[in-house]
């Protein structure tokens, strides 16, 4: 019998390999110079450390007509995933514990169709988009790309909490009505205490999508006000004439860091969260 | 603070996030669907010429490529993600060391973008730089690996990626299928004498197939929808070879400026959604129904 656990510990170890490659080839060219990598391979181990290549990709490189680096992306990015998914989450505990527990009539269609939302294409919705940030005068802004983010991140927050929210006991809410405690005071003091666990899968599991999503901002925004996905884009678009790979994998790492480490730390709830929305 | 505001607030509190969570997906489709029945171009008018729209569409290289593609890479990307995924999952049943930190390795693609992941495949992928050119590098001059740069196999490269990204959350969802098989019917196989190939064959694998069909539904799905990957990676090249019907709408909506055909394609999308969706919702409803019965 050991041969075979020999065979599938080889087996796992090879696959585990083959999956980190991509990460190590990047870390590795981020240390190396442009030169070195157009003159080999990217695939390569570097001859002196190329610290320098991150702090040309934080704030000296240029692409297009700006000398910036991606510092101001990286903020942009921020600035967008941080508000958008607080107030997502906390709408979507609001809309779940709605559906959950105030049973009304046509909950189930209203549920439907907020899950629904998952499913529809992007492309359905950019249209729609473009006028109605056109009319809220938020074309081309952080601001826009935040209500996008927030509407349409409803569709998760709403149906990961009202999953949960299902589960609280009926009893526990009828002896808090009896009490006379009505809808945001068993909110406030009943549904939110218990809601850690729950709120927890849902901020990661934003944070990570808005983070990574690229066409509204390439859509929505341009310039300075791109978040860091579409600027990336836009950086290998613009450098392809002049090889700068090592600043380029440099680039590329900054701007992977937030939600791996998002990933490493809060593995175990985001794993949560892809199993929940997937089982749907 | 008076009975009646309190109930126009909790009314409030209940209605407003619901309606615009529900609210926006059924507006914002019908939005999209009655544009692609208009002429507009660079600005929505709402004037009908019926179904022109989507003829004009249809007729054009760029979509019929793009759907030629989506089933080479639609079976392709699902059925190696899901390959990739079970093996991956029965590997990590195994009662092996280090799984925590394996299952790790296997998940993380999914917390990266896919402008991160495409851009360093579209390196390691091209030809004169990647591993194409270490092989040649070390000697081995005869070494050929340029999909990215051949029309007829770049889109192969797509399903690589693709499912190098997609299979840990196969695997995940595998694994937690394997987990739930009812342990006595693991001992029963044993007692019978099937070896561990032959209990997997015939008692694991026959019990977890709902899930399956979930994960073979939802990576379709993801197929369909593809867009960033393609951005990242080849770009819809070389030439228009790589299209993809995500990027065939964002080309006419924003370089070509035909919103009316963008809508068309759009609403084409939709529709192959609904092909893959629509059966498996019945499915599911089938399914809850009879385990309600039972």
């Amino acid at each position: 019998m050991n041969w075979r656990r020999g065979l599938v510990h080889a087996a796992l170890i090879l696959l585990a390999v083959m999956f980190l490659a991509p990460l190590v080839v990047v870390v590795l060219n981020s240390l190396r110079t442009g030169q070195e990598i157009a003159s080999t391979s990217v695939i390569g181990w570097p001859r002196h450390l190329a610290f320098d290549n991150y702090a040309q990709a934080w704030d000296r490189f240029c692409m297009a007509e700006h000398c910036w680096g991606i510092e101001p992306y990286m903020l942009n990015s921020l600035e967008m995933a941080i508000p958008a998914t607080i107030v997502s989450s906390l709408l979507g505990a609001l809309a779940g514990y709605s559906i959950a527990l105030w049973r009304f009539r046509g909950d189930w269609l209203v549920f439907g169709l907020v899950t629904l939302g998952i499913f529809l294409p992007e492309q359905m919705k950019l249209i729609p988009w473009v006028v109605v940030l056109r009319d809220l005068a938020l074309t081309n802004t952080i601001a826009g790309l935040i209500v996008i983010h927030v509407v349409q991140g409803m569709s998760f927050t709403t149906l990961f909490c009202r999953n949960y929210y299902v589960g609280i006991p009926a009893d526990l809410l009828k002896a808090a009505r009896i009490d006379g405690a009505g809808f945001f005071r068993i909110f406030w003091r009943i549904v939110l205490p218990l809601s850690p666990p729950i709120l927890i899968v849902t901020v990661i599991w934003q944070f990570t999508g808005i983070w990574n999503e690229f066409l509204f901002g390439v859509t929505f925004t341009s310039g300075g006000q791109q978040p860091v996905t579409a600027a990336l884009i836009a950086l290998s678009a613009a450098i392809t004439s002049e090889p700068m790979y090592g600043i380029q994998s440099a680039a590329v790492l900054i701007a992977a860091l937030p939600t791996l480490l998002v990933y490493l730390f809060g593995g175990r709830y985001f794993l949560r969260g892809l199993t929940a929305g997937a089982v749907k | 603070m008076p009975a009646g505001v309190g109930r126009l607030l909790t009314q409030l509190a209940i209605w407003v996030p619901l309606l615009i969570a529900a609210g926006h997906v059924v507006l914002f489709t019908a939005w999209t669907t009655w544009v692609s029945f208009t002429p507009s171009t660079l600005l929505p008018e709402y004037t009908w010429i019926g179904l022109r729209n989507y003829r004009n569409v249809m007729r054009t290289a760029n979509f019929q490529i793009a759907y030629v593609n989506l089933v080479i890479y639609g079976i392709g990307f699902v059925a190696l993600t899901t390959a990739l995924g079970l093996l991956l999952a029965i590997l990590l049943d195994q009662r092996v060391r280090a799984e925590n930190a394996l299952r790790t390795i296997f998940l993380y693609p999914l917390a990266v973008s896919f402008v991160v992941t495409g851009t360093v495949w579209s390196w390691l992928l091209n030809p004169g730089l990647g591993i194409q050119k270490l092989a040649h590098n070390i000697g081995w001059t005869g070494f050929r690996f340029d999909w990215l740069v051949e029309p007829d196999k770049a889109i192969y490269t797509l399903i690589l990626a693709g499912a190098w990204q997609g299979a840990g959350f196969a695997m995940a969802l595998f694994l937690a299928g394997l987990r739930s098989v009812d342990t006595d019917l693991l001992k029963a196989a044993q007692i019978d004498g099937a070896g561990p190939w032959r209990t997997y064959r015939r008692v694991v694998l026959p019990t977890i197939w709902p899930i399956f069909i979930t994960v073979l539904v939802i990576l379709l799905q993801f197929a369909i929808k593809t867009f960033d990957l393609v951005r990242a990676l080849t770009g819809g090249g070389p030439g228009i070879s790589t299209m993809l019907p995500a990027l065939v709408v964002y080309d006419f909506m924003f370089q070509r400026g035909e919103l009316g055909r963008g809508s068309a394609a759009a609403v084409l999308m939709l529709l192959s959604l609904v092909v893959v969706l629509a059966p498996y919702g019945l499915y599911v409803r089938w399914r809850r129904r009879r385990q309600a019965r039972a």
